[in-house]
């Protein structure tokens, strides 16, 4: 059993290096570039607007502001050569009340527009890991 | 065959989760694949370690319910598990589950009920830094006495008490998220409770590690393992640590499958026993 423990948490330390892989391509080049992200956006964009729970906090929102941000958003989130210039996380979710659930959704949501713009598993997986992160940032505040 | 009224009202249940998703029924907003399949004491967990998630889809304010039927095939003994879960706010989870293991070869049956609450108390699976935390209660109570108690077993039922703390990494290995858990338990069950409670020499309770770790393979497909320390209190039938290797299929939110295979050691003086494990659980 100690030898199970040890080579358990040797595996869960290691596992924990191998996320920064710096021999591949950056992360907004392996989700597809611009022509990419802005796919897996739009399509994301789709899926918000037929979520009622998530659709329903847009209704004062300018969509294609939001659409840009959140394409700029993505792309600095995955290295890539852009400028995000619209507000924090946390501020620009202040007030909306985001509950866990929904936030859920929106996971799922991001998850099945990927797999239709035929995004690779390794890349939906590794902006998954980054977007992740944003949770306590989001919700309910 | 005289079938309890708890056995009926499970299969009722998954019969009704299973046409349940033909209906307009809303599916929990979780992530296929975070509520974890159910172990064969019906907690959401592994096969055989109850982790830290909450069994169901169910997101913050829903409910989730859960039907799973479980059998474990090993050289002289079968395992037959039926259970059943309702879980609210991805924070608690009430559970019953009925074990009914055949001796093939000494003959006879022994069955037991566990009921099941575990709580959240800390942490998202998916989206903390900090790992989910729950604590869980299972009671325990064996239908008959006879066989645990000639094997020198105390008490025909008991309590046992775990935490258990599960994460997920996101591509963490060849580009899949992988989830680790640990489970500390404290408990006095000979054979998880089959082989009743306690022994003549000991009524402590004995504290036991369980880890389990799973790779997604896909956003459908889990492999995995789970581990379980037992308690060896009994002179009469040594007890052994507990594994098995999964693969898990999540079909969608409504239904899943896993097939293992299980080492489960010495039981009740037949040694060695491994064999093949299957699992169908059907949420809503």
């Amino acid at each position: 059993m100690k030898l199970l423990q040890a080579s358990l948490f040797v595996w869960v330390i290691g596992l924990s290096g191998c996320a920064s892989q710096t021999s591949q391509p950056v992360l907004y080049d392996r989700l597809g570039g611009d022509a990419g992200v802005t796919a897996i956006v739009d399509n994301l964009l789709q899926k918000m607007s037929r979520d009622e729970a998530i659709a329903r906090h847009f209704r004062d929102t300018d969509i294609s502001l939001f659409r840009q941000g959140l394409i700029d958003k993505l792309c600095v989130v995955s290295d890539g050569p852009c400028e995000y210039t619209g507000d924090t996380m946390r501020n620009s979710h202040k007030g909306f009340n985001i509950s866990g659930a929904e936030f859920d959704a929106l996971v799922q949501h991001l998850i099945h527009a990927m797999q239709e713009e035929n995004t690779p598993m390794a890349a939906r997986n590794a902006l998954l890991g980054r977007l992740a992160p944003m949770y306590s940032d989001v919700v309910y505040q | 065959m005289k079938v309890s009224l708890k056995v009926n009202a499970v299969w009722l249940l998954g019969l009704f989760l299973l046409c349940s998703s033909e209906w307009a029924v809303a599916d929990g907003s979780r992530v296929t694949a975070t509520g974890g399949a159910t172990s064969i004491e019906g907690s959401a967990g592994g096969g055989v370690v109850p982790w830290a998630v909450i069994n169901g889809y169910g997101s913050s304010d829903e409910w989730s319910a859960t039907a799973v039927a479980t059998g474990v095939f090993v050289d002289d003994y079968t395992l037959k598990v039926i259970g059943a879960s309702v879980s609210y706010d991805n924070r608690i989870e009430l559970s019953y589950a009925r074990q009914r293991l055949k001796l093939d070869t000494i003959g006879g049956y022994l069955e037991q009920d566990i009921y099941g609450v575990k709580y959240k108390v800390a942490g998202e699976l998916l989206y903390t830094r900090m790992p989910q935390i729950s604590v869980g209660v299972q009671y325990k109570t064996v239908d008959d006495f006879f066989l645990p108690e000639a094997v020198g077993a105390r008490d025909d039922s008991g309590i046992d008490y775990y935490v258990a703390a599960s994460k997920v990494f996101f591509d963490a290995f060849m580009g899949r998220n992988v989830l680790v858990n640990g489970t500390l338990r404290v408990t006095k069950a000979n054979q998880g409770g089959l082989l009743g409670f306690g022994s003549a020499d000991n009524n402590n309770y004995e504290l036991m590690n369980e880890v389990a770790v799973a790779l997604l393979l896909t956003d459908n497909l889990v492999l995995g393992m789970d581990y379980r320390e037992k308690p060896d209190e009994l002179d009469f039938a040594g007890e052994d640590d507990w594994q098995d290797f999964f693969i898990g299929w999540f079909a969608n939110k409504n239904f899943s499958v896993v097939l293992a295979y299980a080492d489960l050691g010495s039981i009740a003086g037949l040694d060695n026993q491994k064999g093949w494990y299957l699992s169908f659980e059907a949420a809503l």
